[in-house]
């Protein structure tokens, strides 16, 4: 089919510009003046990171990766909550 | 018609990605760039799977159950999003970073 086709290639596209805005990303990753800002840094690069395997999922037309993109979201947030906590009381597990 | 409203939808959410990337650039302080990644970034992912759900829910509707996971998926975000910006906010502000002001460097 040609809509087929057609949308393989919007997914492309889509794919590529998501990849140009994690690498704006990365450079406050690295440059980014305080760890607060790399860990924000970081967690936006985690979300897009969520959109790019969906996208990926359906441009090689296999549907695991929605699996992956749950289970990377999740782990995401979780990375990034307890990276808060341990920011704020320099310590993860208080007895 | 359904690849108008799929593409228009794709576009919003990488426009709000965009914009959101742009903000981590190029805003003053750290409080500020949480303002413009904490809601772009939740909208414009949100929109990008929401996009990918209707052209799934249109060309393969004998699968319904991946719709089902595309949207558990983007209610995750719409929780887990701000809910990790907020905790994220309130360690920066416990430990002492100061908000930037008119006139301040940029830090």
């Amino acid at each position: 089919m040609i809509e087929i086709e057609l949308f393989q290639k919007i997914f492309l596209a889509v794919g590529l510009l998501i990849a140009v805005t994690i690498l704006l990303c990365i450079y406050r990753a690295v440059v980014g003046p305080g760890v607060f800002n790399v860990v924000v840094a970081v967690n936006v690069i985690g979300t897009k990171t969520i959109a790019l395997l969906v996208l990926i999922g359906y441009y090689f037309e296999r549907p695991m990766f929605f699996d992956i993109a749950l289970l990377y979201a999740m782990l995401n947030f979780i990375g990034t909550l307890i990276f808060a906590k341990y920011l704020e009381r320099g310590e993860v597990c208080s007895r | 018609m359904l690849e108008v409203i799929v593409i228009l939808v794709l576009a919003l959410g990488v426009f709000f990605l965009f914009v959101g990337a742009i903000g981590l650039l190029r805003f003053p302080d750290f409080y500020t760039r949480l303002h413009a990644t904490g809601k772009c970034d939740t909208l414009g992912v949100g929109l990008v799977i929401l996009g990918l759900l209707i052209y799934h829910l249109f060309y393969y509707s004998d699968t319904l159950l991946v719709c089902v996971k595309l949207l558990f998926l983007i209610l995750f975000i719409l929780i887990s999003n701000p809910t990790a910006t907020y905790a994220l906010m309130k360690a920066a502000y416990k430990t002492g970073v100061v908000p930037w002001k008119l006139g301040d460097e940029r830090r």
